[in-house]
């Protein structure tokens, strides 16, 4: 099979060189100018261009590699996103201990669903692509994506989030296909990975929108995403999504596992707010770390997204908050996904602020920091948000128009 | 006429019960018993699916340095390159800041103490059986994961030495941060997380 691959590989690989030659273009003198990318293998499978140097980063604090090999967390260049789907070799990582990629043969693979079930069930790779399926834009979006001064870049405050197309069966139809009991309430998602991730999920929303996915923006879910099959529970904290999934078990209580416990907060308050997303938006442009040219004219542009259905509207201030203005919605506004706005600007070249806030379906309106703080009352001048933060995102432009985390 | 089609819509009614309840697709196999013991590894708090077995503290002390576990963890449970297990005794300096590219395997910090910060021992036992050791995961038997998790108890003042840890004990012990957490609210679709947040 490998060997046969290669051979395959080989010729298309001359067949492409032989290709490109023909109708390449030509310099000054003659001389086919052959991009140094064409002599790899450019039909099988595309590469970008070697100009676009966009690139995911290890979040700082525990790196990755860490000191064992493992992978911890690694974040989206947000700063270089346009539109709403995250490309899948940008999408940012996070393991829970740190984590090795499982090599997993889908061959092998097995979705088995059993505990308060009437018919336990296995599914192979094979079986689960016979049964129908749904195909939807979600974002998914790691705890440790915290708006505050910390980060420089939105990579470093926001990185911690991307959107992809999934593609898989409803997990509710499995359940049905098994036969949920009465008395069921839980259900715990575990993953075939050397840690056997697992997390416990409320039957409720298992029942109501959570995908058990076995492709990614139109082809088979990327190994560090979960490869073969991955739990996409919409809106839910990143660790929900449960990867190299092969198993769920319905119970009638809530687990406590490893993942679960990670979470626990003696203020049910707290709790509340490390399951679901609540409304949320940041400016991808201008954002920290660029640079504008000179006064005039620029697209505000950004992403807004709410764990509790689609975005319904996006405000843009450039004053601080002081005053705000509807932005446009640039994309479908999907339930649960990245949503992208854009902002007329003519910047006047002098020092501000710029903002963005997210109101969702429900109604629910993204909370600057200090309201936030106000919430919990904390002392103004120390604000702080609690489990995952949605609170808005300030870029400070100064007047040489570099741009700053203006939490800094 | 309706006494007479009342049985018939009974019938109906019953009918669509029963089609409700069974599968639509038929696709998939069905797990052995076997297959299905194999891999039902979480275990809830009450540790019904805990295995027979036992394990004390000094069997762990044992197998603590026997499986390598205290080569990341530290010798005593501390100051290793891997999360602190055990909290780091009053009456001993901290340790030195560790080396550059070092630093994150040292960011759990004393909070994050299994032993301390899970509510139920139970949790413990799971971890060890599912997680470890770093790369020979799910090699260890019932007996030792019962003896490595009496260790960690005894080593943070959960229990005495001696202790028997078993499918009976491991469930019933009331741990330090027992009260430490609250349950989320129930999850309903189209619902805001938490009623009054900005």
């Amino acid at each position: 099979m490998d060997s046969k691959n290669r051979g395959r590989r080989g010729f298309l690989k001359d067949a492409a060189l032989a290709g490109l030659a023909v109708g390449a273009a030509r310099s000054a003198k003659g001389e086919p100018i052959i991009a140094e990318y064409s002599k790899k293998d450019l039909i099988a499978y595309g590469e970008r261009s070697r100009f676009v140097t966009s690139m995911r980063a290890p979040v700082p604090g525990r790196m990755s590699p860490d000191a064992f090999g493992l992978v911890f967390h690694v974040s989206t260049p947000l700063q270089d996103s346009v539109g709403i789907i995250t490309p899948s070799s940008l999408h940012y990582v996070a393991t829970h201990r740190g984590s090795y990629v499982p090599e997993i043969d889908p061959a092998t693979h097995r979705l088995m669903i059993h505990g308060m079930v009437d018919r336990p069930l296995e599914f192979s790779m094979d079986d689960l692509k016979r049964l129908p399926y749904v195909t939807r834009v979600h974002f998914l979006e790691c705890l440790g994506n915290r708006s505050n001064g910390a980060g420089k870049t939105v990579q470093d405050t926001h990185g911690l989030t991307s959107c992809s197309e999934w593609t898989g069966v409803e997990l509710s139809l499995l359940l049905k296909e098994a036969g949920v009991q009465k008395g069921a309430s839980w259900i715990v998602a575990e993953g075939a990975e050397e840690i056997k991730g697992a997390s416990s999920i409320p039957l409720a929303k298992a029942l109501d929108d959570c995908i058990v996915c076995y492709a990614q923006n139109g082809e088979a879910v990327r190994p560090q995403q979960g490869f073969p099959l991955r739990l996409i529970v919409p809106g839910f904290e990143g660790i929900y999504q449960t990867k190299y999934l092969r198993r769920i078990k319905v119970v009638d209580r809530f687990y406590m596992t490893y993942n679960d416990y990670g979470h626990i907060n003696p203020d049910p308050k707290v709790t509340a707010l490390t399951v679901q997303w609540g409304p949320k938006s940041v400016i991808t442009f201008p954002s920290g770390g660029q640079q504008l040219s000179g006064p005039g004219f620029y697209e505000i542009t950004g992403l807004a997204w709410s764990g509790a259905g689609a975005v319904r509207k996006v405000e843009v201030s450039t004053d601080g908050g002081k005053s705000w203005k509807d932005a446009e919605l640039r994309s479908p506004a999907y339930r649960m996904a990245h949503t992208r706005f854009g902002f007329h600007w003519k910047w006047d070249g002098k020092e501000c602020e710029l903002q963005s806030r997210c109101t969702d379906e429900l109604g629910t309106v993204q909370p600057s920091l200090a309201e936030a703080g106000k919430f919990w009352n904390d002392p103004p001048e120390k604000p702080r948000s609690r489990g995952t933060d949605n609170t808005i995102q300030p870029w400070r432009v100064a007047s040489d128009g570099s741009v700053h985390n203006a939490h800094g | 006429m309706r006494m007479v089609r009342l049985p018939w819509l009974l019938v109906t009614l019953g009918a669509c019960f029963t089609w409700a309840q069974s599968p639509t697709y038929g696709v998939g196999k069905t797990p052995t018993a076997e297959e299905i013991r194999a891999w039902d590894i979480a275990i809830g708090p009450e540790g019904k699916e805990l295995p027979p077995g036992h394990g004390t503290a000094q069997e762990g002390a044992k197998l603590f340095l026997l499986k390598g576990c205290g080569g990341c963890h530290g010798v005593s449970g501390t100051g290793g390159r891997a999360p602190a297990l055990v909290k780091w005794p009053d009456n001993v300096p901290a340790p030195k800041p560790p080396p550059p590219g070092m630093e994150g395997m040292h960011m759990v910090p004393d909070t994050g103490i299994m032993a301390l910060r899970s509510p139920y021992a139970v949790t413990i036992w799971d971890y060890i059986n599912r997680g470890m050791p770093l790369g020979k995961e799910g090699t260890l038997k019932p007996d030792e994961v019962y003896s490595l998790t009496a260790f960690l108890l005894f080593k943070n003042d959960v229990i005495k030495e001696g202790d028997v840890m078993d499918a009976h004990s491991l469930p019933k012990l009331k741990m330090p941060n027992h009260n430490g957490f609250s349950d989320a609210p129930e999850w309903k679709p189209k619902t805001p997380r938490l009623v009054g947040y900005p």
